[in-house]
């Protein structure tokens, strides 16, 4: 399967016109300065900013194309978001976090749970079901988050600045562990980060903003 | 580090999408319709009302079948927005009801001499073409005048205090105050019973004293909301400038927030306006029209209103509506003037 | 090389004498808050004593009402166990009965209406709040008390197995039932004003991410919004609540008072300690006025414990932004 933005995004003097097409596997890192609309790209694609003009495509099917006036709202798209400040919900505990996004969906409790453990364990947080984000270090926050995103099997994964809320100690094992998951995952990746480290770590295609 | 996330355009309620809500809508009124056309018929719902709560009854469970076309968290999203919807219309129900009988009833009682004449040559269940409010109207008027002499600048004062001043009672001044906002209103009319009406009798007086408890606090609270809204940078230039604290605040501050107080007074005015049980014990009720503010009871809009309700006769009740128009007009007024100023003042 | 640093300057100010007089004026108007509270208190605390010395925690235990009468050779006795009991009912009823109309209202406005209707509707909102306490009460027992005899009629026909819907009697006017539905209207709109607020201020980008995740809107609201606004959701009902156990003339409208405990909320009998007082003021003599007087003690020390602690949740709440 294939993503393609082309458009312009953002507004007045955020506007930039895009074009790029990502298939299965393969990583896209977005680099740039702050500011330069790197986080816009994949609010666009996750459907929480409207584009402005051109479309946005997913294997032939129009996710967004305002000029057709074609829409797909973001629970019928087939991708997932892990935020820069991930946003995990403080009242809900890990499991209930990571399930979150199957149970919108009608996955009944069971089932979402049970693949909610499977998925914790895949990055390495087995035993962390019953604890709230708040008694989280931020790089366990962060893998629960990408855990969150992993669970519901998108075909579009979507980082933004995957290691910028995290401690210097945890980085390190997180850029190890990222490749790792991601080598794994069958789908599109778009990762948006300032440094291009992360890029190299992830063997990513580099679509520069400034 | 953030992004450039204020530059993102982020819808704040992200789930409108208005071509599918009204291709739903009509169907689901109708059907509903329907159903609680049936509903109405085979249960003792009738009326109004009843007919109110059959069309909700009915529009929840048709909403949620509609719902269940597409999946089941679409029709517990569709079944809870029917309820917040509900809920918030059936809350407003009682007030439009309340705004309704007050006027059409009360517009019986009002005719060309209800505002010039008073109670003492007429009683209670009289003829409506006789009589009138003027010397509640004025009694009001005196009593608030003088509750407002007492309270608005105890209240700017205090307000002062916490702006200007500072002070390290600042934390007290406002906890003190806020608890005051919580003195029941026949406390304080209890209070001032014992204090200046046992022995001495009813008076207007007496009845703002009570008045001018309760409306000290809506003051306070509002003037240092308006007061902390002028600019600091006024008052060290004018500081800078060797003014005097008294100058600074008297020929400065206060009339920079000018509109506010006026504000925050009428605020007071209006919370305080519509009280009756401060006042059945302190200056409680005169017939007569009469602007003598001691030594003898004084009549009142809310003390008219209540001699009416208990004299019980369809004639008496009547005027008690009537009074009762009167007084929220009265009170409405006062409201929305004081919030259009307050609204310009802040820009 | 060192070098000593060199020593603090003392830093004074001296306040000129119109500066002193200004702050001293200032602060003694201030205090005045202060002052009339403590008086207020204070008065009546004194009142009291008398009282409680004579019945001790009778007072607050025992219903029976009696100005007592020579001629009878009946002794005073008094009691606010009742009234208090009524007051705690009907407030509490109120609040249940508010409850979901209140959590309602404040997300229907915050999240699910668009910005300037919310604007027109929360203006009128504001509008019925200042409406009299009298005209709560007229319209209650004039218009009200029908439907909600009715009502009552009604539940005890179904639910009357109930001991709390059970009646002695059929009468259903001017019961606790309808002077707790009078009341809840009457906390309505404060109690929402805070719970609104403090919807308003749930955290957007959890609201955005349950979105992303694809939430329905009632889904954000539960994931979200309701476990954020809990705290200021309390500290509203709370300040309803207060306002509730104090109010007194929409109570005496509406509510038949009988001196006796009762459970029955649906019967014609009920009080509280508010209408207590102003009904039985006027023919009071100095000891029953004394008993009025720690009768409105126990009042005033009860709504300064709910708003205390309506306060104190209210700004927690604020305090939290998680």
């Amino acid at each position: 399967m294939s993503i393609s933005l082309q458009g312009t995004i953002g507004r007045g003097e955020f506007q930039r016109t895009l074009n790029f097409t990502i298939a299965d596997g393969e990583v896209l890192a977005i680099t740039g300065p702050n500011g330069s609309g790197k986080s816009t790209v994949i609010h666009t694609i996750a459907g929480l900013i409207p584009l402005r003009s051109g479309h946005v495509e997913s294997d032939g099917a129009m996710w967004d194309a305002p000029d057709s006036k074609e829409w797909v709202s973001p629970e019928n798209r087939t991708c997932a978001v892990v935020f820069q400040d991930l946003r995990l919900f403080p009242h809900m505990s890990v499991l209930s976090n990571v399930a979150y996004g199957l149970r919108t969906h009608g996955v009944n409790k069971d089932e979402a749970h049970s693949r909610s453990t499977s998925v914790l364990a895949r990055v390495g947080l087995s035993s962390f079901e019953k604890r709230r984000p708040s008694e989280l270090s931020g790089g366990e926050r962060q893998r629960v988050a990408l855990a969150r995103a992993l669970v519901v099997e998108p075909r579009v994964l979507l980082l933004d600045e995957p290691l910028s809320a995290v401690d210097v100690a945890s980085r390190a094992a997180l850029r190890e562990l990222l490749p790792e998951v991601l080598g794994s995952f069958a789908g599109a990746t778009i990762l948006v980060t300032h440094d291009l480290g992360d890029v190299e770590a992830m063997a990513a295609a580099n679509l520069g903003l400034n | 580090m953030t992004t450039s996330t204020a530059s993102l355009v982020t819808p704040r309620r992200p789930w409108v999408n208005r071509r599918d809500v009204f291709k739903e809508l009509i169907p689901t009124l109708v059907i509903s319709g329907a159903l609680a056309a049936v509903i109405v018929n085979f249960t003792g719902l009738a009326g109004p009302l009843g007919s109110y709560v059959a069309f909700v009854f009915a529009y929840l469970s048709v909403s949620f079948l509609f719902g269940m076309r597409h999946d089941k968290v679409k029709a517990i999203d569709k079944v809870m927005t029917t309820l917040v919807c509900a809920g918030f219309f059936t809350a407003f129900i009682p007030w439009v009801s309340i705004l309704f009988t007050v006027f059409k009833r009360g517009a019986s009682a009002i005719y060309w001499g209800y505002f010039s004449s008073d109670m003492s040559v007429t009683s209670g269940d009289d003829e409506l073409n006789m009589g009138g409010l003027s010397h509640a109207i004025v009694g009001s008027g005196i009593i608030l005048l003088i509750a407002s002499l007492i309270a608005i600048p105890f209240g700017i004062i205090t307000a002062v205090y916490i702006t200007e001043i500072k002070g390290r009672l600042s934390g007290l001044v406002r906890v003190m105050v806020q608890s005051m906002s919580g003195v029941p209103s026949i406390v304080a009319g209890l209070f001032v019973f014992t204090v200046m009406v046992t022995g001495k009798g009813f008076s207007a007086i007496s009845g703002a004293v009570a008045l001018s408890i309760l409306m000290l606090p809506t003051v306070a609270r509002t003037a240092e909301e308006v007061l902390k809204l002028i600019p600091e940078d006024l008052r060290t230039s004018a500081y800078a400038l060797g003014a005097t604290q008294t100058a600074t605040t008297f020929r400065i501050v206060l009339p920079a927030a000018r509109a506010g107080l006026v504000t925050a007074s009428m605020l007071g005015v209006a919370r305080v306006g519509g009280e009756t049980a401060p006042l059945i014990m302190t200056s409680f009720y005169l017939a007569n029209f009469s602007t003598d503010f001691s030594g003898h009871p004084l009549a009142s809009l809310p003390m008219y209103i209540y001699q009416n309700f208990t004299n019980g006769t369809d004639l008496a009740l009547s005027r008690a509506w009537g009074g009762a128009a009167v007084l929220l007009s009265l009170i409405f007024i006062i409201f929305t003037i004081a919030r259009l100023a307050s609204g310009r003042a802040k820009g | 090389m060192q070098t000593t640093a060199p020593e603090r300057r003392q830093i004074t100010s001296v306040s000129r004498p119109s500066d002193k007089a200004f702050q001293g004026v200032v602060t003694t108007g201030a205090l005045s808050a202060f002052v009339v509270l403590a008086l207020i208190a204070g008065f009546l605390f004194l009142r009291s004593t008398e009282v409680f010395r004579i019945f001790g925690f009778d007072f607050i235990t025992t219903s029976k009402w009696d100005s007592g009468s020579v001629d009878d050779g009946r002794a005073p006795q008094f009691g606010v166990a009742a009234m208090l009991l009524g007051s705690v009912i009907v407030a509490t009823m109120a609040m249940i009965f508010a409850l979901p109309f209140v959590m309602g209202t404040s997300l229907f406005l915050e999240y699910y209406i668009s910005r300037r209707i919310r604007f027109v509707l929360v203006s009128i909102l504001d509008l019925m709040a200042a409406i009299p306490s009298i005209i709560y009460g007229l319209w209650g027992y004039l218009v009200l008390m029908p439907y909600a005899s009715h009502w009552a009629a009604s539940i005890n026909k179904y639910l009357g197995w109930i001991p709390i819907f059970a009646v002695d009697r059929a009468n259903f006017d001017a019961s606790p039932f309808v002077a707790s539905l009078v009341l809840c209207l009457m906390i309505l709109p404060i109690a929402s004003s805070v719970t609104r607020e403090v919807y308003s201020r749930a955290p957007q980008d959890q609201i955005t991410a349950a979105y992303a995740l694809g939430a329905s809107r009632w889904g954000a609201i539960r994931a979200v919004v309701l476990p954020f606004g809990l705290s200021g959701l309390v500290g509203g009902m709370l300040l309803g609540l207060g306002r509730a156990l104090g109010e007194t003339i929409a109570v005496l409208l509406t509510l038949n008072l009988v001196f006796a405990v009762k459970f029955q909320v649906l019967a014609s009998a009920g009080g509280n300690v508010a209408s207590l007082i102003a009904s039985k003021f006027g023919e009071a003599g100095p000891l029953e006025l004394k008993a009025l007087m720690a009768a409105g003690l126990v009042l005033f020390m009860l709504t300064l414990l709910v708003n205390f602690g309506a306060a104190l949740v209210v700004s927690r709440a604020a305090r939290s932004t998680k």
